[in-house]
């Protein structure tokens, strides 16, 4: 069922400090509408009073500086796809963004809408966890930086103010050298909410993995960054025997759940496996 | 919007920043709908669709699609899942296709819309129309013009060089090839029920060859 339109109120912001105001007040942004219209379209959209966000410039641009790319919270997938540098240094990301939704999703949906969203098996989330991702909120009060990996509190919960809203995404610019590995495992790669999806870095020294991030999602109530998982590896050369630990470890790091996409046992399996298909990846 | 709670009614100082803050004015307007029980407010916005300027006083909850369809009497634009799932509904806005179902009218003031309606000039098809009957790109033709404005999008995508999950290095910025794994990958937001597909792909093929020579 739809919703009862009459019950809803939409606005569009031109400025930045409108959309704040709007927020102070109680409104909820809207960016690419490509979470919200569905809940919409369906009756069960819990927030009534709406401020799109699409036109507002600040949130729609990718800045570079010496040390990081700055992403714009309502800049759409299609232009992360698309970028140069992201292509270059962030290539995971451009990757996760190939494949969520399907093209014309791509075209109207939001790397911000995604995080806030904050579905476990959203496909961004592993990319930034792994390129340590630092989130900026603005609200009237000012701005605040929090890293993305203490972002996600719970299922749904993060550190997010009503009155504030996501604007930007920093990715220090560190990537150099790093080997990378993603992968989305679903039922078909377009379209398709990801059963596990996957994401790895790794900088070898000599044959010894000097540093590696290693995160998933849709394998626990937030996504996850697997750090016991990463310090099994820390140091070490890859052998059989150490992927087979790493794999071990992986399997006893995840918590995921049995749901209408697929069983806990098949998750945690297939995040051993992924991890396993990196790890032969940097042998 | 709800009558009885006052934030529909925009005080005065509401109504003054929501006009500044809409470049184009959002107003609460006046009940006019006796039955509803909450007046819809209606927003003014300038759609140019099929390169035709409309002026629209629009309730500002109303979807593209149903604005197409409902206001403007296109119907060639389809409502399949209503959810973003099918693509029935997609059309072109300042070129790049998107999901029509997925996004509010107002949202959209300024834009160029294109729609199936918008391709033809006048009795001469559009190649990839032609393609599609030539190929039998369809069936039942439900979600056709969907495919079709999808295709359209996809053909000037490849052009401007837009990488997809299936080129072989997503950080190469070498031209793209258009191989038929290319083609289906592109097209997978668009479902045929009837399943068409050996015909979409292979009238899609014959247009984007034809731009080639
Ligand atoms: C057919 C279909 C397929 C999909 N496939 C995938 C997929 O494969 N992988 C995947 O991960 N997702 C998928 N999605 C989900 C969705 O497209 C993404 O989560 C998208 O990134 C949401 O962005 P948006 O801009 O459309 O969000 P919106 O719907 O506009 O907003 C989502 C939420 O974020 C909030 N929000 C948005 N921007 C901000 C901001 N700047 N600050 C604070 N809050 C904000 C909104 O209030 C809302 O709660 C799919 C959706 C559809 C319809
Ligand atoms: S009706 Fe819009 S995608 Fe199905
Ligand atoms: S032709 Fe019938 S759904 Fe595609």
């Amino acid at each position: 069922m739809r919703s009862f339109v009459p019950d809803y109120e939409l606005v569009v912001a031109a400025r930045l400090n409108d959309a704040l105001d709007m927020l102070a007040e109680g409104w909820r942004p809207i960016a690419g509408g490509t979470d919200l219209m569905v809940l919409f379209n369906a009756g069960k959209l819990p927030y009534r009073k709406l401020v799109s966000i699409r036109r507002v410039k600040e949130l729609s641009s990718i800045e570079e500086s010496e040390t990081e790319i700055s992403i714009g919270a309502a800049v759409t997938y299609t232009h992360i796809r698309q970028h140069p540098v992201l292509r270059q240094e962030f290539p995971l990301l451009c990757s996760a963004a190939s494949w969520t939704g399907s093209i014309a999703n791509q075209n109207r949906g939001t790397l911000g809408g995604n995080i806030i969203n904050a579905s476990p098996a959203a496909d961004s989330s592993p990319v930034l966890l792994v390129y340590d991702a630092e989130l900026e909120l603005i609200s009237l009060r000012g701005t605040r930086r929090i890293p993305y990996c203490d972002f996600h509190l719970g299922y749904k919960k993060m550190q997010i103010r009503d009155d504030e809203l996501l604007r930007s995404i920093h990715l220090p610019r560190k990537t150099e050298n790093r080997r990378s590995y993603i992968r989305k495992v679903g039922p078909r790669q377009a379209q398709a909410i990801s059963k596990v999806c996957f994401a790895a870095t790794a900088r070898l020294r000599g044959s010894a993995i000097d540093e590696v991030r290693i995160a998933a999602g849709s394998v626990a109530p937030v996504p996850l960054r697997c750090h016991a998982t990463e310090s099994v590896l820390r140091g070490q050369s890859i052998s059989p025997d150490l992927i087979e630990t790493a794999a071990n470890a992986i399997a006893a790091e995840v918590q995921p759940i049995t749901d209408i996409r697929s069983t806990r046992d098949y998750r945690r399996a297939v995040t051993a496996n992924l991890l396993k298909q990196f790890l032969q990846t940097l042998a | 919007m709800n009558t009885s709670n006052d934030a529909r009614g925009f005080r005065p100082n509401r109504r003054e920043f929501v006009e500044t803050a809409v470049a184009g004015a959002v107003a609460g307007a006046l009940p006019s709908d006796a039955q509803s029980p909450a007046a819809p407010a209606s927003t003014e916005c300038t759609l140019r669709v099929n390169g035709e300027t409309h002026r629209l006083d629009l309730d500002p909850r109303v979807s593209l699609l149903d604005l197409l369809r409902e206001h403007l009497q296109l119907t060639g634009t389809k409502k399949g899942c209503d959810h973003g799932q099918c693509g029935a509904c997609t059309v072109l806005v300042n070129g790049r296709r998107i999901n029509s179902c997925l996004t509010f009218a107002v949202m959209h003031d300024g834009d160029e819309i294109t729609t199936i309606e918008g391709l033809a000039r006048g009795a001469e098809l559009h190649p990839l129309q032609a393609a599609f009957i030539e190929h039998d790109g369809l069936q039942c033709g439900y979600c056709t013009p969907g495919q079709i404005c999808s295709a359209v999008a996809l053909l000037s995508e490849l052009k401007a060089g837009a990488p997809s999950f299936v080129t072989p290095n997503i950080a190469d910025l070498k031209p793209l090839e258009l191989t038929e794994d290319e083609i289906r990958e592109r097209m997978s937001g668009n479902i045929c029920r009837c399943g068409a597909y050996v015909g979409i792909v292979a009238a899609i093929r014959s247009v984007a060859e034809g731009q080639k020579a």
